[in-house]
């Protein structure tokens, strides 16, 4: 199982697709990478079962990750990353439920996942439901509904992971609708609350698997185009598909930001 | 369209001061120059659909004309009560702006399809529905706009759409091309397939009439009245659901006249699309591609 091929899938899809959105990808990869490592049971056993943990990504545009992880874990066949976003393709730009087992929800449109997700949560007490969404997305109003229910129902067994990247369509969340207080805001409304690095995969695996009495929010703060240095905070890479030799590149730092870890 | 909305717009917008453009966060790269230029009533709003549009009927109650701009699904599915209550209920002078109609989406899938936002606004009391085909249509409609009394819905395009020379009028089809033997209404980003069908038949040395349904609400209800009467075959053609567009438009004008009429509907039959690919390929699946083909058909049926 390897972060740097789920990361390189993600740039090599919206290379050959043209396709947007790879920077929301790669931002949210590292929390798929833990959530399908470490805390969700998720296994190409059960994939197909009802009664299994369940892993909403709320922020669809962002598929490629989950794809890509799904495919790393055995879960999605490999070749089917080469059926993203074309004529007569598997995987559509944003999430399809009927596209391929492992999508546990449509999406695409913003502020549905925790819903969805505590719906999940209630009818299936036995199983973890991980709802990933971003942290513009909290614009949605809906979110906060979902939030305040959650808490009063004590659901015990839903997580919410916010990749607080700071960017959405037009610019920064921070210029747009300052959203520094989430931490403040979710705890407010009954939550169980944690800050966290979102690109430190040993804080993220605690965070995840710490015990909970009732709904637990992580506010992962994270880098759109993490680990890739042209990508890094940039909005422009919300739009853009990477290039040959932009692709090389970015290939070329994770397997040296690799290399540099097993040393 | 959606580069010819918002020029049309910014030049409205530098002869009248209570224009007010709002996004729910979308529309990056096409909406800069009217933020450059009208900082001070240019408002992003967030990823909050349900508050850009009651915001936006809170300043229409106070004398603006605010413009609300996103991707279909959003402008109008996703706040359908806000706008309900709010805009239509109320009556006030907002102007929902939905770009990507039908398939324009293509890849990005069934969320950002917009197949069914036709049906939806039409049923609304005191709402008028705008499906512009062409780039002069376009300039045409955001003019007329402006000074219209009561909530607006344009459904726009996206980008490539064709210009004709003819003067656009609320409320009236558009004749695109002139002809005897049989009438294609086309609507929004379909007005092009249609038009392309259209020559291959003055080809063969046929007569099509081309119009442009433009405006879906207030209908043309005399027009299609009037082609009947003549005998005149009819073929409807929309990327949209084949329940309550331009198809539903055209049958509720019929049903009630009591006049026998040949009439084809080349719509969307009532499926989300599962299909992934490009807006031509999409088609392909769903019955919108092959037009000619479709009509011949129907026109030996005859």
């Amino acid at each position: 199982m390897s972060l740097t091929d789920i990361k390189k899938n993600i740039l090599r899809m919206a290379h050959y697709s043209y396709a947007s959105h790879v920077g929301s990808a790669i931002s949210a990869a590292d929390i798929l990478y833990v959530i399908y490592a470490k805390a969700a049971n998720i296994t190409p056993q059960n994939i197909k079962s009802a009664d299994r943990d369940k892993v909403i990504l709320s922020k669809g545009h962002a598929s490629t990750a989950l794809y890509s992880t799904l495919a790393e874990f055995g879960l999605l066949p490999k070749e089917y990353l080469d059926r993203y976003y074309i004529d007569g393709g598997i995987l559509p730009g944003h999430l399809d439920k009927d596209s391929v087992a492992g999508i546990d929800a449509s999406a695409g449109s913003l502020g549905h996942g925790l819903s969805l997700g505590l719906g999940m949560a209630l009818a299936k007490p036995k199983y973890k439901v991980f709802v990933v969404q971003g942290d513009g997305e909290t614009q949605e109003g809906s979110v906060w509904e979902a939030a305040a229910l959650a808490a009063a129902l004590k659901v015990k067994n839903l997580i919410l992971v916010i990749d607080a990247n700071n960017l959405q369509g037009f610019g920064t969340t921070s210029d747009i609708m300052p959203l520094d207080t989430l931490e403040a805001k979710f705890k407010a409304f009954g939550w169980e609350t944690y800050p966290a690095d979102g690109h430190d995969l040993k804080q993220l695996e605690d965070l995840l698997l710490k015990p909970q009495n009732g709904p637990k929010a992580i506010i992962a703060r994270t880098v759109k185009g993490h680990g890739i240095s042209y990508m890094e905070n940039q909005l422009k890479w919300h739009y853009k598909s990477p290039n040959e030799e932009e692709l090389k590149q970015a290939y070329s730092e994770l397997d040296a930001a690799e290399k540099g870890k097993t040393k | 369209m959606r580069n010819t909305f918002l020029k049309t717009l910014v030049e409205e917008a530098r002869k009248n001061k209570d224009i007010f453009l709002i996004t729910p966060d979308l529309g990056y790269a096409v909406l800069e120059p009217f933020a450059q230029e009208f900082p001070e009533r240019f408002i992003n709003a967030g990823i909050a659909e349900q508050n850009s549009i009651s915001m936006a009927a809170g300043l229409a109650l106070n004398g603006k004309i605010p413009y609300v701009y996103s991707i279909i699904p959003f402008a109008v599915s996703r706040p359908y009560e806000q706008i309900k209550v709010d805009c239509a209920y109320m009556n006030t002078n907002v102007r929902i702006v939905g770009v990507g109609a039908g398939l324009s989406y293509g890849p990005a899938g069934a969320t950002h399809h917009a197949l069914d936002d036709l049906a939806i606004m039409r049923t609304l009391p005191n709402m008028t529905v705008f499906a512009p085909g062409s780039l002069n249509e376009t300039e045409d409609i955001v003019r007329y706009s402006v000074s219209h009394k009561g909530p607006v819905y344009m459904r726009l395009a996206k980008r490539g759409e064709p210009r004709f020379n003819y003067k656009t009028q609320a409320g009236k089809f558009s004749t695109v091309i002139e002809g005897t033997d049989f009438a294609i209404i086309a609507t929004s980003n379909m007005l092009e397939d249609a038009y392309n069908t259209a020559l291959q038949y003055q080809k063969e040395g046929k007569s099509p009439l081309l119009l442009s349904a433009h405006t879906l609400k207030p209908f043309d209800k005399e027009k299609i009245l009037s082609l009947i009467r003549k005998g005149m075959p009819v073929i409807t053609v929309e990327e949209h659901n084949i329940i309550g567009g331009l198809a539903s438009a055209v049958s509720e004008v019929i049903a009630p006249s009591g006049l026998a009429a040949k009439f084809l509907p080349v719509a969307v039959n009532d499926v989300f699309s599962h299909i992934i690919g490009s807006r031509k390929y999409i088609q392909e699946h769903l019955g919108l591609a092959n037009l000619k083909k479709k009509i011949d058909k129907f026109l030996v049926s005859l």
